[in-house]
């Protein structure tokens, strides 16, 4: 039989999602079931004097009105951050509350003051327009650096200088001396704009108490569905966990806006315990600009000094990163560990050093966003990199050559220590950019800019050669870093007696297709059709335990879960397949789902053996029946996946507008199990890039509102904006997962954006331009066509 | 107060009374149960409510349930028949145009009507016709193809 490892299979899970059968959050309807509506703040900053319910309560259909009183009377604590970093002296981070309904201050435009909850949303929304709040307006702080100044109002009053932490990492002093003696150094201020990640399924989740049981079932629209029960049992609501139940049923895209833990899930499970009804809420989009976690939001100093051959001597980097009001879940890791860690890049940049401020801001908690902490780290890196190339009037290509650790493979060479804590398990970086350049075809494209440049017209391209921490990652190492929770993963594999199985799986899939690409290698692994493979996730109640879909870790750690259950699958199995066959173990090899005695043409299948284990009659002594296992796995290392991604785009003179004229990028994400996901998570993802580089930015005014909070005034990319994108890859396998896969959920992001402003600063360079903010619009680029225009004629 | 309304949605006769208020998307939902046509924006952006309403794409959070009283209505779960996939639904699933789903019935319900409108489209003329609806999974790089595939097996079905 050959291998369906490796194979392009089609989705399992397509036909539902393309007949409307798809199971969404917001598609479950309870008996008995109420709305919820949630009143929320206008003001970014002010204080709650009062608030009256009276009419609310008064509204034809409405059950029950809750405010941040009655939160605070029934002493509800707020949802907890999940990784905890220290100031630089050692000081633990401030954690302010963030209560499920605010009853002192507003912090945000969106900050939730009371629920009214009615037999129907509509009339659940007409009780919300009926509270009254009594708000005494304060000044709001919105933009990072702003928030560090001395006479900046206060997010959290006991918050000094709004500050949740400063943190470094690397060698300061070394830096401090590489970049002194460099031979040129590079520079570069910039702000990694805000993002707002807009999965198209709204967020929403319904609290569901039933008083027989005196059980909770949360269904929720999220991405790690046990996690979601620890917290909320353990640290938010105080409630028993084996007592609580929590259903991520089919969710439409996540992004890492579905990782936190959101006051809307503990809320509507207490809702719910207090009016013995389930309760649902369903965000509108225009809650979602507001209340899911944005993304990004650093504000950037960079600094690299080369020696005079173009070799890397040091980079040094000082930012701010913004993390809005409230501590989200993992908001805490992403400027510092997914950020700090990866500023090594490809390269052997031999001194490192990040200086970073987080503070508090009245604006959107800011957490994970696909690609978390590593866009930024690339970004920085990635510009800097075309920026020296042009300084130092090098190819950007060779300067990259130049300055690319060397291949290492993790088993016969070493993985590599970086400067910044991480060590890389296995890397091997010229070839991506090599087969990329082909892929361009580089010097037929200089030739054809050099050309359309006499003709007054402005091509450009750009590099961005990238790697990423995924795998998301070893626990102890992640539990010295902060971390307040394992990142180990969970796999069932329970062989039904007549040889059909069942996987449970503690990771969860929003898209990524985990029940084609997990039952391909549960199938190909047993030798049985993957028909007779279901795999099964988001219910805590049918899958033991999991942390979860996010870092591009479901395979890499999800999927070697899988393969250590199905190891004990196989070694029990033998042991039944030697009994029967009246053999030893030592004389069988497996393969194509039969043990068969080696040398000889006797074999028992894979469906024999499992009957055999639940009608143990003629069985090997002392070997229990069933045939069911359940693996940890805690990975050992995070993977690195790398790749080099160039775009070309062409510049309209007259009017600053971009087009991208071709997108290229070759990955190298380790193994492939099935290669149609794998490009679709990359194409997935060079879109998001892009629409940062492009199109995306979350703009708030002076006052702190949130000014682009709706589709109208939030651009992401459409069909009409995007190439084709042309893929290819390298194989570089992980040396320490068993599959040796490294994931791919977050590459595209990750490189795409660089690329694509390297490539519309190359186009302009003819103007002197070295830099300009993202996203690039059209205004954007044509004033810098005009400002350098101007200064050049001076 | 309640508005009589009676509707064909996906060859059924539907006699139903509507607050003046009911948007058609939760008609559809709500009242049908036919929740594979979606919510993603209520305000005609994101294109994940699109149906056919009397042969054309419509985004059904932009329609008042009322004012579709006498309308036929076909959504998603109408497109497939006698179990056969139509070809778009069956381009979507060759080409994989769909990731985490939820877009997905709107972005074929455009696709109808593209389709109807221009049976061979070129690359540009599909992705101009997205326009309407918002995929934030598949950067719409598969769903071209996929609407490109199901526009051949037109063309073979045409040319018998």
């Amino acid at each position: 039989m050959a291998s369906i490892i490796g194979k392009s299979v089609k989705r399992v899970e397509d036909k539902r999602f393309l007949t409307g059968k798809g199971n969404f959050t917001d598609d479950i309807v309870l008996p008995g079931m109420t709305y919820a509506s949630i009143v929320r703040s206008h003001h970014a900053h002010a204080k709650i004097n009062s608030v009256d319910i009276s009419q609310a309560t008064a509204v034809d259909g409405v059950v029950a009105v809750f405010t941040g009183t009655d939160i605070a009377n029934a002493e509800i604590g707020g949802v907890p951050c999940g990784w905890q970093v220290d100031f630089k002296n050692g000081d633990t981070m401030k954690e302010p509350p963030h209560p499920l309904l605010v009853a002192d201050k507003v912090r945000f435009v969106g900050d939730a003051v009371a629920v009214v909850i009615a037999e129907t949303a509509a009339a659940a929304q007409d009780g919300a327009e009926l509270v009254s709040v009594d708000y005494e307006m304060l000044e709001a702080v919105v933009q990072g650096p702003d928030a560090l100044a001395a006479d900046a109002p206060l997010v959290h009053d006991d918050v000094p200088h709004n500050t949740c932490y400063d943190w470094e990492l690397g060698d300061k002093t070394a830096t401090d001396e590489a970049i002194e003696n460099a031979e040129h150094v590079t520079k570069l201020e910039f702000v990694n704009q805000r993002l707002i990640p807009n999965a198209i399924e709204p967020r929403a989740a319904i609290g569901h108490y039933e008083e027989a049981s005196e059980k909770y079932t949360l269904y929720t629209t999220s991405q790690n569905p046990h996690l979601i029960r620890l917290l909320l049992s353990a640290f938010v609501l105080g409630l028993p966990e084996h007592k609580v139940r929590v259903i991520s049923p089919d969710v439409g895209g996540g992004f890492g806006s579905k990782i936190p833990h959101y006051i809307e899930e503990a809320l509507m499970v207490w809702c719910s315990g207090q009016i013995k009804r389930p309760v649902k809420w369903t965000a509108e989009r225009n809650e979602s600009f507001m209340t899911d976690t944005h993304g990004r939001d650093h504000v950037t100093k960079a600094e690299m000094g080369f020696d005079a051959d173009g070799k890397i001597e040091g980079l040094r980097v000082k930012t701010v990163a913004n993390l809005g009001a409230y501590l989200s879940t993992f908001s805490t890791c992403v400027p510092t560990y997914l950020h700090g860690t990866l500023l090594q890049g490809l390269y052997t940049t031999p001194a490192i050093h990040i200086d970073l401020t987080a503070v508090f801001t009245n604006t959107t908690p800011v957490d994970a966003l696909r690609g978390a902490g590593r866009p930024e780290a690339t970004y920085l890196l990635e510009r800097l990199l075309d920026n020296a190339a042009r300084e130092m009037n090098v190819d950007p290509a060779e300067l990259r050559f130049k300055n690319f650790i060397p291949p290492f493979d993790g088993v016969d060479q070493p993985g590599y220590q970086t400067q910044v804590a991480l060590q890389y398990d296995s890397g091997n970086y010229q070839p991506v950019l090599e087969k990329a350049l082909d892929m361009v075809d580089y010097q037929e494209f200089r030739t054809r800019q050099a050309e359309a440049r006499e003709e007054g017209r402005l091509l450009g391209i750009g590099f961005s050669t990238y790697i990423e921490a995924c795998g998301i990652a070893p626990s102890a190492v992640v539990g010295s870093l902060g971390a307040r929770a394992g990142l180990y993963e969970s796999a069932q594999v329970r062989v039904q007696p007549t040889g059909k199985v069942s996987v449970y799986v503690g990771s969860h899939s929003h898209g990524q297709g985990h029940e084609t690409t997990f039952a391909q290698v549960v199938a190909d692994k047993l030798g049985i059709a993957m028909e007779d493979v279901e795999i099964v996730h988001g219910d805590s109640e049918s899958v033991a335990f999991g942390m979860g879909t996010y870092g591009s870790r479901s395979l890499a750690v999800g999927g070697s879960a899988i393969m250590k259950s199905i190891d004990k699958v196989l070694e029990k199995g033998a042991k039944i397949a030697a009994h029967k066959l009246e053999v030893a173990e030592t004389d069988l090899e497996f393969a194509n789902g039969q043990w068969t005695v080696k040398g000889s043409d006797q074999s028992i299948g894979f469906g024999d053996v499992a009957l055999t284990a639940y009608v143990p009659h003629d069985y090997p002594e002392g070997l229990e029946p069933g045939m069911d296992f359940s693996s940890f796995y805690d990975p050992a290392n995070f993977t690195y996946p790398f790749g080099a991604h160039i775009a070309v785009v062409e510049v309209d003179p007259e009017t600053g507008k971009v087009k991208l004229e071709r997108f290229v990028a070759c990955d190298d994400v380790g193994n492939v199990i099935n290669p149609m996901i794998v490009d679709g998570q990359l194409h997935g993802g060079i879109a998001h890039g892009i629409g940062q580089a492009l199109y995306e930015g979350a703009i708030y005014d002076e006052s702190g509102q949130l000014v682009s909070a709706s589709f109208m005034d939030y651009t992401m990319p459409r069909a009409d904006d995007l190439p084709m994108f042309e893929l290819d890859r390298t194989v570089t396998p992980c040396p320490h997962n068993p599959l040796g896969v490294k994931g791919a959920g977050e590459a595209g992001t990750i490189a795409a954006t660089p690329a694509v402003v390297n490539a519309v600063i190359d186009a302009l360079s003819p103007f002197g331009v070295s830099d300009i903010t993202m996203p690039l619009t059209p205004e954007r680029v044509w004033k810098a066509m005009q400002t350098q225009t101007k200064e050049a004629a001076i | 107060m309640g508005v009589p309304i009676s509707v064909t949605v996906n060859g059924q006769h539907r006699e139903s009374e509507v607050d003046s208020r009911t948007l058609l998307v939760q008609f559809i939902r709500e009242e049908l149960r036919l929740t594979g046509t979606h919510v993603g924006c209520d305000t005609s952006s994101c294109g994940a409510c699109t149906i056919i309403m009397d042969g054309k794409a419509v985004k059904s959070c932009t329609v008042l349930a009322a004012s579709a009283n006498g309308s036929d209505i076909t959504t998603i779960e109408g497109l497939a028949q006698n179990g056969e996939l139509h070809p778009l639904q069956e381009g979507f699933k060759e080409e994989h145009g769909l990731q985490c789903g939820f877009c997905t019935p709107g972005m074929i319900m455009t696709a109808v009507q593209l389709l109807e409108d221009n049976p061979q489209p070129s690359e540009a003329e599909i992705r101009h016709g997205l326009e309407g609806n918002y995929c934030r999974c598949t950067g719409y790089h598969n769903i071209v193809k996929a609407i490109y595939h199901a526009s051949r097996k037109y063309k073979e079905v045409s040319h018998g």
